[in-house]
């Protein structure tokens, strides 16, 4: 196997071992649209960091986190961040991301790759990042799954449970940004919650357990992001999508599979 | 007032952006006491019982909780279909109890859904949802039950015998009940006190007082008072056409001063 193709595959499998148990958590509390808010505003980030010169990542890392502590601060005075508010930040940002990166001429900015994803472009420094970023929210899930799991059913039950459920919820919140910095690379701005939200719907047909369609997430998600880049590298598509692409072709197979039970 | 109250709210007024829900309630509930709360829709029953357990802050007021484990079963609970969760696993996630098997059959068993163990939560009718999350309260082995309309969706037979448990339960094991309930021949026949709540505390004390107080009939007719008689009191304060009190000629504005309800 070439080198760019190890890279890249090692990249997209700790993606996709972190995004699938995440996802699972994002659709049981209906956070795909925050997520999706979240990777439209990571443009901006970009752009931030090119312009303090560091590195863009690390920007993006910046904005997502900033934006989701706003948006668990306008949460928690009771009033919930409305799909048109994220909406709203997310075109906004996006907007922005793309009017100051085209007033920087100085700078080539690969917009394409940051859209759609370079997956095939990672260094093993990008690598390095995505294993650093899904270990870290592996993790993170692991230490807070129970109260996680609590607030899926029932946010008001889990509190009186005991449950810290304004801290269970920051760190999803910031869960859901360090997994759309990490994912970037990998799929791009726009694909983002598709990596989040595909590999778990997969599974859900077949768990009976939160931990069952975990595990069956991350199992779909690795093998989305084998089958596109294999098809990515065979038909020499643009791999983001073809991983994309995958993960939908199996969400209709696992779909068709339950149906004819 | 005693010094072992399991729950205390003195002048509670909880406010959403601007509109008082809430205003100057006050309520105690003592071990072994069934305190059941009637009102109309929209009259901050709901939101009573989240100010009490602390899910809903207040603006002003107090409220002690005393109480070493709540068991709350909310007004409604959905589960959505992507959450695979078994009644068994929702049950065991409590977290305060034993959680094996027998005990958790045993629960349900007490609330007549012994045959649901192995369901899905999410596949649950109305009904048996609303007996598994009584067993689940129960479970905890609180020594209070906030209990926000504990049978609703429950049929006929089922209603008079959950009712029958809760009233066991707190007369025979001394576990203080604060209950919503709609259910006024119910609630008349098995409740210690009976605070009826029109935003503020229009009127509290024993079952038969409080349906023969004037501000009870005129909320729920003179049907609501079934064969009582009509008892006189002299009435200390009216409303204006939105509910708000009005100190009538020689009364006074119910607030933390008085001793009443």
């Amino acid at each position: 196997m070439d080198e760019f193709l190890l890279r890249a595959m090692t990249a997209g499998l700790a993606l996709a071992a972190a995004a699938g148990p995440l996802g699972c958590f994002v659709v049981w509390r209906r956070m795909a649209y925050f997520g999706d808010a979240l990777a439209h505003t990571a443009l901006l980030g970009v752009v931030v960091g090119v312009l303090l010169g560091i590195w863009p990542l690390a920007g993006v890392v910046a904005v997502c986190v900033a934006v989701a502590l706003l948006l668990a601060a306008t949460r928690q005075d009771g009033r919930v961040a409305s799909d048109s508010l994220l909406g709203i930040l997310a075109h906004g940002a996006l907007a922005l991301g793309l009017v100051l990166l085209s007033t920087m001429d100085k700078v080539r900015v690969d917009l394409m790759g940051w859209l759609f994803g370079d997956i095939l472009a990672v260094s093993w420094a990008d690598a390095a990042f995505v294993w650093g970023g899904a270990v870290s929210v592996l993790i993170l899930l692991w230490l807070n799954r129970r109260s996680l799991i609590a607030m899926a059913v029932d946010e008001d039950l889990a509190r009186v449970d005991g449950h810290d459920v304004g801290r269970a919820r920051i760190v999803m919140m910031l869960l859901v940004a360090l997994s759309v910095a990490a994912a970037m690379k990998v799929v791009g701005v726009m694909l983002v919650t598709a990596m989040l939200v595909m590999p778990a719907a997969t599974a859900r047909p077949l768990s009976r357990t939160p931990e069952q369609m975990a595990l069956w997430a991350a199992i779909f998600g690795a093998a989305a992001v084998a089958i596109g880049l294999g098809a990515s590298w065979h038909f020499d598509a643009p791999s983001g999508p073809s991983i994309v692409v995958a993960a939908a072709a199996l969400f209709m197979l696992s779909r068709l599979a339950t149906l004819r039970r | 007032m005693t010094a072992s109250a399991l729950i205390r709210a003195e002048g509670l007024t909880v406010s959403f952006r601007g509109h008082t829900v809430l205003d100057g309630v006050r309520l105690q509930v003592d071990p072994g006491r069934i305190v059941t709360i009637v009102g109309p829709n929209g009259a901050g029953k709901s939101t009573l019982l989240k100010a009490v357990l602390g899910l809903v802050a207040a603006d002003r007021g107090r409220v002690e909780r005393s109480a070493r484990t709540i068991g709350y079963v909310p007004q409604k609970l959905s589960v959505d279909r992507i959450l695979p969760l078994s009644v068994r696993r929702f049950l065991a996630m409590a977290g305060v109890g034993s959680t094996d098997k027998a005990s958790l059959d045993a629960g349900l068993e007490r609330v007549g859904a012994g045959h649901v163990l192995g369901r899905q939560v999410a596949d649950l009718s109305g009904g048996e949802l609303q007996r598994v999350l009584l067993a689940r309260a129960l479970l905890r082995r609180p020594d209070l039950l906030v209990l926000d309309e504990p049978v609703g969706g429950v049929d006929m037979t089922g209603q008079a015998e959950l009712y029958d448990l809760i009233a066991a339960v707190a007369h025979d094991e001394g576990v203080g009940v604060l209950m919503v309930s709609h259910d006024l021949h119910v609630v008349m026949a098995a409740t210690d006190e009976v605070v009826c709540l029109n935003r503020h505390v229009c009127c509290a004390g024993h079952p038969e007082t409080v349906s023969r107080h004037p501000e009870y009939l005129a909320l729920f007719g003179p049907r609501a008072a079934g064969s009582l008689a009509i008892y006189t009191h002299s009435h200390d304060h009216g409303h204006s056409p939105d509910g708000s009190v009005q100190p009538l000629d020689g009364g006074h504005r119910h607030g933390p001063e008085c001793d009443h309800g």
